[in-house]
This record gives structure tokens, C-alpha cells and sequence, in this order.
């Protein structure tokens, strides 16, 4: 069994079993981690760029650690000290990495779709580290991994996503993951961040979060992007905290061992409060399976021969 | 293209009495099964360690850490197979540090697995010594690795499979030569 595509580009058109395979082989590459060498020599000597047209703190460490830990040689690219703000274009960028001869090259850009762009026009593996409203795929994967790792299972489990689901990445990509898995996934958020049709992906749609987490075993809160205040999408920070936001009292009315998931960073006190993050939630153990994760998925994309004949 | 069973090479008693040996050697050599730790190599070797874990505490009456060693991402051909494969457990929840490890495997073959394993044990530490404990070699070693404990010596060919059944796996328990 193995990957079908050169390229993690979405969890969209990953099989369950595909999606089973990473989350498999990540359990053993998280033991790497746990170790006082945290080194092994799986992707020696090949070179891995990360290559990121957004600020980001956790996927670009996560990513580069994830490398680093196979051995893989790895390079950071910010586009704020790259020829980008000469004009270089987003391909030229990619052939001119190409042909420094890089193995894999891991993307996160603004624009939905420039991971797709890239893959179709490069030999390397082409990881999507976010594109735009797109996907995020290897986020979706570290939450399914430690839903599986806390709860067991995922098949059947009820999951409700709360925030702003049309402008989330890492919504997208995890609906797509629950639902492949089986689990039932609810989302919530103001009627301004619910995309028209989402319930055709096989979701429920709630517009109160206190119904919208009750009973659940899982949510996940999304990170309120602040400047999407000015668009008129939601009236004030207060009023959206009180409405949407994750505090304790609304935690009481979820499952009782829920798992509170947050893919970062989050804005304390807005959708989240400071006491749940602190105390009951699995944040950082999201972070410390993210590392893992993206092993594997770098491991499972650098099976040469299978490169070479793609 | 199918492989057919060619040769029965143990049975089950035939099993049994090769790990009593090995577990008899394992002491002899080291005197005693002070310092002793066993690790079994995915996936075939975890089941005889285990074994052979208890046979030790049947003879000398102690209990010594036996661990598992998933040797994948130490491969030397990860570049050039087709898929990659899934790494299974490493659990060694000793401290390798000082201690006789003895690393068993149920074929020993090419060398190339038990390189893979002496690389990826030294990174838990520095063991005092290594040894190596086979159910079969059936020969054509590709790097200058031996066996110190063998159940059994076995010339085959390399176009040849060896197979060892156990019942762990739900097998019934045998060592075989699978040919075309």
C-alpha cells in the first residue's frame, strides 16, 4: 500500500485507506520524537524546501523539524527576503528551486489552488502547507491522528467545527477527513461564515453553538481571523466570543471527556477562553503529532522508484 | 509466479528445542543473564524473544527485558523500492546503556536488516556489547555480519524463500523452503 500521488495536495481525493496509511505510519514516527537521538537516517540526502508566501510559526518549525528528523536537508524560503519582492513570478520561484534539484517542496500561499499550479508542472513532491480557502491538508491529518491517539476510533464519533467555516482551510480539509473516516461532523458559525451548500459534504449545520456542542466528542474551535470584522462579517469581538466562543460553561453541555482542538494560534478569549485552552484541551498535543504526521507524509512521498515513474 | 513449499526444515518440537539451545547458549556466553536484554527485529523476531525471554526465566529463574526494533526507516533501499513500507512498533523501554543486547531475528539472510538494526539500536545508546540470535541463516550474507547463537544452518538457493510459521500469527508453527 502506498500513496497514489506524488503530491499531499488536499485530503479531497485521498481514500480512506490512503488516509489510514499516514496516520499509521506516523504512530511509529512519533516514538522518533520521544527519543534522546531524535534522528533517523530515512531521508538522507535529500533536500526538502519550505517555501512559504504567508507568515507562520507552527507548520514552518513543525515542517522543518519533521525534515530534519529524517535526515532530510532543509530549507526555509520567506518570501519577504526572496526575489518575490522583485516580481519573480510563483513558478519561476518553484524552477529555479527545481533546479538547485530539490526533492520535495512544501507550499503555503494565499492563493487556493498554487500547490495544484505547482504539482502538475514540477517532478518534486508538492506539499500543501495551506493554500487560501482551499485545504490544509497535513493539519486535518495531525487532528485526525490525535483524535484517533486520545479517543480510539473516529468512525462514529460526532465532531463540531465552530468558527468561520467558509474561510477555513483547516475546516475544509478535516470535514473531508471526518467524514471519510466516518465520524459525524456538525458546523457552527454566524450565517455570514457558513458557505451556501456546505451540507452537501455530508455535514449538519447549527447557527447556536450551544446546540451545536451538545453531546459531541470532539470540537474543534477555528481561529476567528480578525480583519474579516472589517468586512462586516460579524458586527464585534464581544459579541461573537459570547455567541461562538468555547468557555467552560459551554464546554459542560458537550460529552463528558469532549476533546477541545484548536489548530492555532488562537486569539484568547475569543473563541476560546483562557481556562479551557489551559486546562482541558489537546492544543499541544496537536503540535507535538503534527511533527509526526508530517513524517510520515514525507516518508510516504519519497518512495523513489515510485517518483522516478510519475 | 507462486511459490511452492519445496522442504519442511523444523517442525514445531524442532522449533522448540533450537530456541531451548540458543537460550542455554545465550546464558553460556555471557554467564548468567545479568546485564542481558533481548530484542526482537519486526516482525518475525519479536515473537522469538519473547520465547526466548521465557525459556531464560524457566533455566536461570529471572526476567530480563526483552524490547522491539522496527528497523524501516534504517533500510538502505527506501530510495529504490517501489512503496514504502509501514513502520511497525519500536518499543525498547530499557536503557541500552551498558547492557548485552541481543538482537534476534527468525532469518538472517543479506546482513542488510541486522546493519539496519546495529545502526538504529546504538541511536537508543551505547550498548556494551551485541549479539545476534537466528532461528535459521540460510547464507548468501552481502556484508561481513555473523550470527553468535543459530538454530539452524541452512544452504539454500537464492531464488529460494525460507518461511518461519509461528503460532503467534496464527500459524501452524514450521520452517519451510518456498521454491517456484
Amino acid at each position: 500500500m502506498s500513496l497514489s500521488s506524488k503530491d499531499l495536495l488536499g485530503i479531497k481525493g485521498m481514500s480512506p485507506e490512503e488516509i489510514r496509511l499516514v496516520l499509521d505510519t506516523a504512530a511509529s514516527f512519533k516514538d522518533v520524537s520521544e527519543r534522546d537521538i531524535k534522528k533517523v537516517p530515512a531521508l538522507r540526502g535529500k533536500t526538502v524546501i519550505n517555501l512559504f508566501y504567508e507568515p507562520s510559526t507552527r507548520t514552518r518549525t513543525s515542517f522543518e523539524l519533521a525534515g530534519k528528523r529524517l535526515s532530510a536537508d532543509v530549507l526555509n524560503i520567506s518570501t519577504t527576503t526572496s526575489s518575490v519582492v522583485k516580481g519573480e513570478t510563483l513558478l519561476d520561484t518553484a524552477r529555479n528551486i527545481e533546479a538547485m534539484k530539490c526533492d520535495v517542496l512544501i507550499l503555503r500561499h494565499p492563493c487556493s489552488g498554487a500547490p495544484a499550479f505547482l504539482a502538475s508542472r514540477l517532478k518534486s513532491s508538492v506539499i500543501n502547507a495551506g493554500d487560501g480557502f482551499h485545504e490544509h491538508p497535513t493539519q486535518a491529518l495531525l487532528d485526525l491522528f490525535t483524535i484517533r491517539e486520545k479517543l480510539g476510533t473516529i468512525e462514529g464519533r460526532t465532531v463540531a467545527i465552530v468558527g468561520d467555516i467558509a474561510h477555513s482551510r483547516v475546516a475544509r480539509s478535516n470535514i473531508y477527513g471526518l467524514t471519510a473516516l466516518g465520524a459525524r461532523v456538525r458546523v457552527c458559525g454566524p450565517a455570514t461564515m457558513i458557505p451556501y451548500g456546505i451540507e452537501q459534504s455530508g455535514v449538519e449545520v447549527f447557527y447556536d453553538a450551544d446546540r451545536a456542542v451538545d453531546g459531541v466528542d470532539v470540537i474543534m474551535t477555528l481561529r476567528l481571523q480578525l480583519e474579516r470584522q472589517a468586512a462586516g462579517l460579524f458586527p464585534g469581538v464581544r459579541e461573537y466570543a459570547r455567541l461562538y466562543g468555547l468557555n467552560r460553561d459551554r464546554l459542560s453541555r458537550a460529552g463528558k471527556n469532549a476533546m477541545v482542538m484548536h489548530p492555532g494560534p488562537m486569539n484568547r478569549g475569543v473563541e476560546i477562553s483562557s481556562d479551557v485552552a489551559d486546562s482541558s484541551s489537546v492544543i499541544l498535543d496537536q503540535v507535538t503529532n503534527g511533527v509526526a504526521v508530517r513524517m510520515a507524509i514525507m516518508f510516504l512521498l519519497s518512495g523513489g522508484a515510485k517518483a522516478e515513474a510519475s | 509466479m507462486t511459490m511452492n513449499e519445496k522442504a519442511l526444515i523444523l517442525d514445531k518440537s524442532g522449533i522448540d528445542r533450537a530456541l531451548t539451545r540458543i537460550s542455554h547458549e545465550i546464558l553460556e556466553k555471557n554467564r548468567g543473564a545479568k546485564s542481558i536484554a533481548l530484542v526482537g527485529i519486526q516482525k518475525g523476531g519479536v515473537h522469538l524473544a519473547g520465547r526466548l525471554a521465557a525459556k531464560i526465566r524457566e533455566i536461570e529463574g529471572v526476567d530480563i527485558p526483552v524490547g522491539s526494533l522496527d528497523i524501516t526507516m534504517y533500510r538502505d533501499d527506501l530510495g529504490t523500492r517501489k512503496s514504502q513500507p509501514v513502520p511497525k512498533a519500536t518499543d525498547i523501554s530499557f536503557d541500552v546503556q551498558d547492557r548485552v543486547i541481543v538482537l534476534v531475528d527468525d532469518v538472517l539472510f543479506t546482513g542488510r536488516t541486522i546493519r539496519a538494526a546495529l545502526n538504529s539500536i546504538m541511536d537508543y545508546g551505547r550498548p556494551m556489547r551485541i549479539q545476534l540470535a537466528v532461528l535459521v541463516d540460510r547464507g548468501h550474507r552481502e556484508l561481513p555480519i555473523r550470527a553468535d547463537f543459530v538454530g539452524k544452518n541452512l544452504p539454500t538457493s537464492s531464488k529460494e524463500k525460507v518461511k518461519v510459521l509461528l503460532a503467534e500469527d496464527g500459524e501452524e508453527e514450521k520452517v519451510v523452503i518456498l521454491a517456484e
